[in-house]
């Protein structure tokens, strides 16, 4: 019988001493894995011990090959834009925390129309659509009615926003929604509790399962991701592949895809738990292409352009550009954003990149078929 | 006397195809090198994904780059069911992409296996409003049949899964419609090499389509070059007819079918 939910699935791995586990991995493992068709789990939490990093050419090659033959020398492009900035949440890393002194905005649909227009005119046919968690401000029929109005200038629309109800999911499918992102930021329930003090979305579990009520409504895409630098990263980092794994496994007809987000200075200040390395990311993402090497991965503009022409080359299948992560920021600039960004290269930039390391920018990867 | 390679000529719905080679675009590192890669090849059809047709882009419209010499076969990547693959077979027909389909439908995103039973729905469908429909299908006999007797135009069972290159792992099926199913049958998916893709030609496959093992090759050109031989020689290999392989097993030293002579005498 399969797992009810991840919360439940992830229960298996309750008496699992990470440190322990580490200490027992040995060269060998590293290398028996990387010759392995088709990895476990346990392999993966291998590949993500500190003494796989001394195989770390091999894995990036590996990743390479594997994500060429599945994707071939292609790169989605895409941006996200913020509509509303509005938020009940507490996090004590995020930007939008409900304490922050920051302008607040909250797009007409007017303004969104302008929005779209400037965002199309580089060419991009999919949009990210992103907002805070306000009841009052960005209710799901705001969401719903934005996601109406940026059909008109997109091929696809995708959610970051907060947890939907099952219902409001299936809602968002009718509307025109293909895909939605969901970022759990910490797998860790007691850590979680200590970043989100309050606001819905201190409610761990029914962040847990948002990904999945969105695969049971019909979402096309759901992407999944830990913020990294809120906890161990080698423990988030297993627990994101492996709940990429539990959905893929289940809802076979959802494109699962995974982003690996470091975090970023923001205007609250908070100083990440745990610091993650350039290596530990190269390695993490690699690590998860070897475990998955269908699953979409994810990179946005919180790394810097050196370290995105990179990875573009070992494993990652999508990428931002013309970034902006404050409401309204396509129009009026950037001011009072979720996070500073590092890469501020347009669209426009990101292909001409692309296109020098052989890669063909893919501006349009599904029309909505509603 | 009939020129030869007319007389052998593939004929898909009313087109005569020009050669046995099919290729895919969706792996390319520059959509700018397709007609180049394609006239390499000498490939006679070439399938594109209209989920990534961008009709409005000025620069980036993948259609733009398909030579007019071949015939262009749009496929419903993307559909998860037969409602979708059809409504994706009307937006390419509205877009003016031709009547031919591939008929692609993919339920499950882990190994992109095909789902035979919502693919014979659109195909069925398909046929009726006059489609070309070729489907892409997991090897297995009895979809074959129901898709030859809907009206498919031809047949398309994978070698292996796409993308893995791993060649034709699924051959004792592939050879079971070759001999069972009248329409063509065209391997697509998981041929690596052109020697693989020489084998299923000496099978009989009416032809086979490549896209991984072109677009990652070191030199695509040279390895779209290297298929349309690999193609033509399997083909003739095909029509030469191959020697006979004994099976193993030793035979008997005295025939065993001997005294049936003796009784003639």
């Amino acid at each position: 019988m399969p797992a009810k939910s991840y919360l439940e699935e992830k229960q298996q791995y309750n008496g699992l001493d990470f440190a322990d586990f580490f200490k027992k991995v040995t060269d060998d493992d590293i290398l028996r894995v990387l010759v392995k068709d088709k990895i476990t789990r346990m392999d993966f939490l291998k590949l993500l011990s500190p003494i796989a990093q001394k195989h770390l050419e091999e894995m990036a090659q590996r990743s390479r090959r594997d994500t060429i033959r599945n994707f071939g020398y292609t790169m989605q492009l895409f941006t996200p834009m913020y509509i509303a900035d509005y938020c009940d949440n507490f996090c004590v890393y995020c930007g939008f925390n409900h304490n922050n002194n920051i302008n607040r905005r909250c797009l007409t649909m007017d303004e969104i129309a302008k929005e779209a227009e400037n965002i199309a005119q580089t060419g991009l046919k999919n949009i990210l659509v992103l907002t805070g968690e306000s009841i009052k401000y960005s209710p799901v029929d705001y969401i719903l009615e934005a996601v109406k109005v940026l059909r008109k200038y997109f091929d696809s629309v995708s959610i970051e926003v907060y947890s939907f109800s099952q219902e409001d999911y299936v809602r968002a499918v009718e509307a025109g929604v293909d895909g939605m992102t969901m970022f759990q930021e910490c797998y860790n329930k007691d850590i979680y509790r200590t970043l989100h003090p309050g606001g819905p979305k201190a409610n761990y579990e029914y962040r847990l399962d948002a990904p999945e009520r969105a695969c049971k409504a019909g979402l096309r895409n759901v992407n999944v991701g830990a913020l990294l630098g809120l906890n161990e990263w080698r423990e988030e980092a297993f627990f994101t592949g492996v709940h990429a794994d539990y959905l893929q496994h289940k809802y076979k007809d959802v494109e699962i895809a995974v982003s690996t987000p470091r975090m970023r200075p923001c205007s609250a200040g908070y100083a990440p738990r745990s610091i993650v390395e350039d290596i530990d990311l190269v390695q993490y993402i690699t690590a998860l292409r070897i475990f998955l090497p269908r699953a979409g991965l994810t990179l946005s503009t919180r790394e810097r352009p050196q370290m995105r022409d990179h990875l573009v080359k070992m494993g990652i299948t999508k990428i931002s550009g013309g970034v902006t992560v404050a409401a309204g920021g396509h129009t009026k600039g950037d001011d009072d954003g979720q996070f500073e960004i590092s890469d501020p290269r347009s669209v426009a930039q990101m292909a001409q990149m692309l296109y020098a390391e052989g890669y063909q920018p893919v501006y349009k990867d599904w029309q909505t078929l509603i | 006397m009939i020129n030869k390679l007319e007389a052998d000529s593939l004929k898909i719905g009313k087109e005569t195809l020009k050669s046995r080679l099919f290729i895919g675009t969706g792996k390319f590192s520059n959509n700018k090198k397709m007609p180049e890669i394609i006239h390499a090849g000498n490939a006679s059809v070439v399938t594109v994904a209209l989920r990534r047709v961008d009709q409005k882009s000025t620069e980036e419209n993948i259609l733009d780059n398909i030579p007019k010499d071949v015939i262009l076969m749009p496929n419903t990547s993307g559909a998860r069911t037969a409602k979708e693959a059809i409504r994706i077979a009307h937006l390419a027909k509205a877009m003016g992409c031709g009547d031919w389909i591939k008929i692609e439908v993919i339920s499950d995103n882990r190994y992109l296996l095909p789902d035979n039973q919502e693919t014979l729905l659109a195909t069925e469908a398909l046929v009726k409003e006059g489609f070309t429909v070729l489907p892409y299908i997991s090897p297995e006999l009895m979809t074959a049949k129901r898709l030859e007797d809907a009206g498919a135009a031809a047949v398309m069972p994978f070698a292996a899964p796409i993308g893995s290159n791993r060649g034709l792992r699924t051959k004792e099926l592939v050879q079971i419609l070759i001999d069972e199913i009248d329409v063509p049958i065209i391997v697509d998916a998981g041929i690596g090499r052109p020697s693989e893709a020489a084998e299923c030609m000496e099978m009989g496959a009416a032809a086979v389509l490549v896209n991984t093992a072109v677009a990652t090759a070191g030199n695509p050109l040279k390895m779209a070059e290297a298929f349309s031989l690999a193609v033509a020689a399997g083909r003739t290999a095909f029509l030469a007819g191959t020697g006979r392989v004994l099976s193993a097993g030793a035979s008997a030293s005295s025939p065993l079918t001997g005294f049936l002579r003796k009784e003639e005498a």
